[in-house]
């Protein structure tokens, strides 16, 4: 049976790469910017180091329980105490060892908590259960879905309005809290275009009912897309002369429309849409309540990146809010039929 | 013993210590030792409990088992239930159980205190579990950050079941903490100086200090936040101005010495397994005692390594990676003085001894990956996903439990005069081993590809949903081998073999008595000469190295004839403990339920105190009663 050792050894190397899949969409294994990277290595030091302890210590555990197995008639064994110089290597190797882990993880600390001089900046509120995105810069509001240029590093500044929640992209770098009462500093940059979908993040600090639910997606395009998305931002909403009849009802109800909003915890009001929800170009704006709605049809998901925009969830989504995401701020907007055709297709024409 | 008659006290003084009664009003450590052993072991299986509805929720994605909150609830509650009610009065049974048998004492410094240690525990565990009797039960977390728990976001009840629980649990802990450090430094037997103590009583006196050192920061976090939620304050109310990060720094100074006393008590149980089953001291005896402190002393420099991602800025996060990665280094000491301990032994696979190496595999694991958390920059995508999840039960699970059982196993004979089965304990051990690799194992993997931890779904494309299954199946594996060591524990407790008062040749003063235990500890108060006394009496090295066993008569002579054991008077049962306890968990209670309830209950608190004050540890008549020999079975 000792001579199953060495078979344990690569057995336990196997096991620890097991966990490695960087095709997964949170996969923290594949960096695709600087941030990333640089914390990638310094795992990849202290996983070699972990992995040394791992397959050196427990092979020499089994080994030992081996071969000291107590047989029938042994001696009382020599009644060691202890040995000196041993004990003394085993405190200060592990000490060095440390102190030499120690220089690249500090290193590194410093980096990816010190966004270069000259960053696109990102406002980044976290609101139960949804990201707010502002570009002071550039003067755009929207939400879930974040845009950034390929090669540029970007400065996000973390708020929250309600409870903590916690900012993560994991295929760009570490996350940092949103914490109410003050603001967190942390940049990412993209080295690659993301693909179609974007790339996968979500709110990691613990912060309710919906906390699974709250995601977000950054798009990381070439500059002179990033350019072009920037301009569509910009632009308000459509006047209801452009839109469609059926569009330009939908718009009718958003503005103007009283409705009765039974909220999650029962709570009964009158609300209208744009008493959350800000459309550049209405009358009443401003309101961040709720998600800036503006170009809501550009966004390839809903819902903080929970489901696909198409017409069918913005419908279950009027129709039963708390179904599709338990506990949601949003009320349950009592709409006729065909109020909310009308309003999916005023949505749907928010590009 | 009493003669039942008034006397100094108010009421009546319990008489007997046969029968339900007898248990109810006991202050001997061996029975208050039981209780919080067998109380912990049904807090566990319903720690357990809630953890398989987690597992079963996550199973596959998209799961409706239970509802969000209602899952938020149960991870909550798992935590706090495994930690606070669980492994920590498991700890503490066992401090009650051997630390006075191992210093060759009668029994703890305060009895009567002790006793209601262990009912404020009952009570408070009730307290802190009642939510669920409601449908309230806190859904915030075990750590309860705020501004989640402000009454805004936690509307119910739970929040006020957490605090008011925890706070009564607190006086539980604190007392009993306060006892045994007395007990510790005041009650010793003669000869037995500071490092002749066994490692268990060492590791029970820095647990104890921590106790009461990390315990009155938790009470003051506790009544800010419950300031906060019934009386206007804004302690962490952001909108006025209260901050957020207080809780976490006021809850995590204690949260981080916590860990430590979940962990230095199973540290002190394997310290005394490996040993015996070794036949060899424990090695370097002195450095163990030493990393024992350091660690005590180092487990409050560390906390924010618990927040290393709220923007604490470089300087502090980086000043917090040091002093968390040098912890780790006490810690290694200790398991390679273990490991030493084995090499060369005459080992004997026996349960207690296979949960003991078990422990050091496990904790081994889940130190290494504690040490990966250490370095923060890269810890920036371990926080907050199933990676730190495994970490936490590799210590716990693979840390504390196994250690735990451990104890279960090597000190079940000592106070039941019975083994447990061994063949049993062999198969149980295998199961449990093998289900817990395979419940949390896989979530080191699962975390570092992101899946976040406190989340009640999660969807197919993200590639989680394998190891999702395997951990839930590995966790339903757990659960059985638990069942499995339950009824070893009560078919052993019937019908086990009977045992001697040395079944393992062990080293240590608790061998020296008979199994059971008689109520008294010693007839005759050791006089202790070195360390593993008890060793040293059985065994003499000569100068050749070899241990021979010292010839018939040398041993310590444990002969009750000799001794007048009638002679030997220990502190009477006595109900004041229990009216003093039920008095402050009515204070606890009232204050979520209605401010009556608390008022009555101070009152009741206040006849207990009283009643307590005046009750003298003996009744005086005794000396010339004719009295049965008390016998604990």
């Amino acid at each position: 049976m000792i001579r199953a050792i060495p078979l344990l050894i690569l057995g336990s190397m196997l096991m620890l790469s097991v966990g490695c899949t960087p095709e997964h969409l949170m996969s923290t294994f594949d960096p695709l910017g600087p941030v990333a990277a640089e914390q990638k290595m310094v795992w990849d030091f202290v996983f070699w180091a972990m992995a040394v302890v791992f397959v050196t210590v427990l092979p020499m555990l089994l080994y030992m329980t081996l071969k000291f197995k107590r047989k029938e008639g042994d001696p009382i064994p020599p009644q060691t105490h202890g040995h000196r110089n041993l004990e003394i290597a085993w405190t200060v190797l592990p000490i060095l060892v440390l102190a030499v882990a120690a220089v690249p993880t500090l290193n590194v600390l410093k980096y990816v908590l010190e966004p270069p001089a000259g960053s696109m900046q990102v406002n980044v509120t976290g609101h139960q259960w949804w990201w707010e995105f502002e570009y002071p810069e550039l003067g755009i509001r929207t939400a879930n879905e974040l845009y950034i240029p390929v090669g540029k590093p970007v400065q996000f500044n973390l708020q929250a309005k309600d409870v903590i929640h916690s900012f993560w992209v994991p295929k760009l770098g570490g996350k940092q809290d949103a914490i109410p009462t003050r603001t967190n500093v942390m940049w990412y940059q993209a080295d690659v275009t993301s693909p179609p979908e974007g790339f996968y993040g979500q709110c990691m600090e613990f912060c309710g009912t919906s906390h699974a639910n709250m995601r977000l997606r950054v798009h990381a395009v070439e500059s002179d897309a990033f350019d072009i998305w920037v301009q569509a931002q910009k632009e308000p909403g459509p006047v209801a002369e452009d839109l469609s009849e059926l569009a330009a009802e939908g718009r009718d109800y958003f503005e103007n429309m009283d409705f009765t909003a039974t909220y999650a915890d029962g709570a009964v009001s009158k609300q209208r849409c744009v008493y959350c929800h800000t459309v550049d170009g209405l009358g009443i704006s401003g309101a961040r309540t709720g998600p800036n709605l503006t170009h809501v049809a550009s966004r390839r998901t809903l819902l903080s990146a929970l489901v696909t925009n198409n017409s069918e969830n913005l419908t279950s989504w009027l129709d039963n809010p708390q179904a599709m995401k338990p506990g949601s701020r949003m009320p349950n907007p009592t709409l006729t039929d065909a109020q909310t055709v009308a309003l999916v297709e005023y949505l749907q024409s928010l590009k | 013993m009493a003669t039942g008659t008034r006397t100094g006290g108010i009421l009546a003084r319990p008489t007997s210590m046969e029968g339900v009664w007898g248990w109810v009003t006991t202050v001997d450590a061996k029975r208050i030792g039981m209780m919080y052993i067998t109380t912990s072991i049904l807090f566990f299986l319903w720690g357990g409990i809630q953890a398989l509805v987690v597992r079963t929720q996550l199973s596959y994605p998209g799961a409706e088992f239970v509802s969000p909150d209602t899952y938020n609830s149960m991870f909550t509650m798992h935590a706090l239930t495994m930690i606070f009610l669980a492994i920590m009065p498991m700890s503490v049974g066992f401090f009650n159980l051997i630390v006075p048998l191992q210093i060759g004492a009668r029994d703890v410094a305060f009895p009567r205190m002790n006793a209601l240690s262990y009912w404020v525990y009952l009570f408070g565990g009730l307290l802190l579990s009642m939510g669920w009797l409601f449908g309230e039960a806190a859904s915030s977390g075990w750590f309860a950050y705020a501004p989640l728990t402000e009454s805004a976001y936690a509307a119910d009840r739970g929040m006020d079941f957490y605090v008011l629980g925890l706070l009564v649990l607190g006086v539980s802990s604190m007392a009993g903490a306060f006892n045994f450090i007395v007990t510790i430094i005041n009650l010793r037997a003669p000869g037995l100086t500071w490092f002749k103590l066994p490692v268990f009583v060492w590791m029970t006196f820095i647990t104890s200090i921590l106790l009461v050192t990390a315990f009155p920061v938790i009470t003051v976090a506790l009544i800010e936040l419950m300031f906060d939620r019934y009386l206007g304050a804004n302690f962490f109310v952001a909108a006025q101005g209260g901050d957020p990060l207080l809780w976490q720094h006021l809850f995590w100074v204690f949260g981080h010495p916590e860990v430590y006393i979940l962990i230095l008590p199973a540290m002190g149980i394997v310290s005394e397994v490996l040993p015996t089953f070794a036949r060899k001291p424990l090695f370097g005896y002195p450095v163990i005692v030493f990393s024992g402190i350091i660690i005590g002393v180092m487990g409050w420099m560390v906390w924010s390594h618990h927040m290393f991602t709220v923007g604490l800025g470089t300087v502090a996060v980086g000043v917090f990676t040091v002093t968390t990665m040098l912890i780790a280094v006490p810690t290694g000491v200790k398991v390679f003085s273990w490991m030493a301990t084995m090499w060369k032994g005459s080992i004997a696979l026996t349960t207690a001894n296979l949960y003991a190496i078990g422990f050091i595999a496990l904790f081994v694991i889940g130190g290494l990956s504690g040490v990966s958390h250490s370095m923060s920059s890269s810890d920036f995508q371990q926080q907050d996903t199933y990676y730190v999840v495994a970490h936490i039960h590799y210590v716990l699970f693979g840390g504390s439990i196994m250690a735990l059982f451990s104890g279960l196993y090597y000190w079940f004979p000592k106070f039941t005069g019975r083994m447990m089965n061994e063949r049993y304990g062999k198969i149980q051990f295998f199961l449990l081993f093998i289900g817990m690799n395979i419940a949390f194992g896989p979530m080191h993997w699962v975390g570092m590809d992101g899946m976040p931890r406190r989340i009640y779904t999660y969807t197919s494309n993200m590639g989680w949903d394998f190891w999702n299954m395997v951990s839930t199946l590995g966790a339903f594996l757990l659960g059985f081998s638990i069942l499995l060591l339950l009824h070893n524990l009560v078919r052993s407790f019937k019908k086990g073999e009977i045992a001697d008062a040395d079944p393992w040749d062990g080293r240590t003063l608790e061998w020296s008595i008979p199994s059971p235990v008689p109520h008294y500890n010693f007839a005759r108060i050791p006089n202790v000469v070195s360390r593993d006394d008890w060793w040293a009496r059985k065994y003499v090295t000569g100068e050749d190295g070899v241990t021979h066993p010292i010839p018939q008569g040398g041993a310590y002579a444990e002969n009750e004839e000799d001794v007048d054991v009638h002679s030997i008077h220990l502190p009477d049962p006595s109900y004041w403990p229990l009216v003093t306890a039920i008095g402050l968990a009515l204070m606890g209670g009232g204050v979520v339920f209605h401010l009556a309830i608390s008022i009555v209950g101070a009152l009741i608190m206040l006849v207990g105190i009283y009643g307590w004050a005046f009750e003298p540890v003996n009744e005086p008549d005794e000396e010339h009663e004719e009295h049965e020999e008390q016998v604990i079975n």
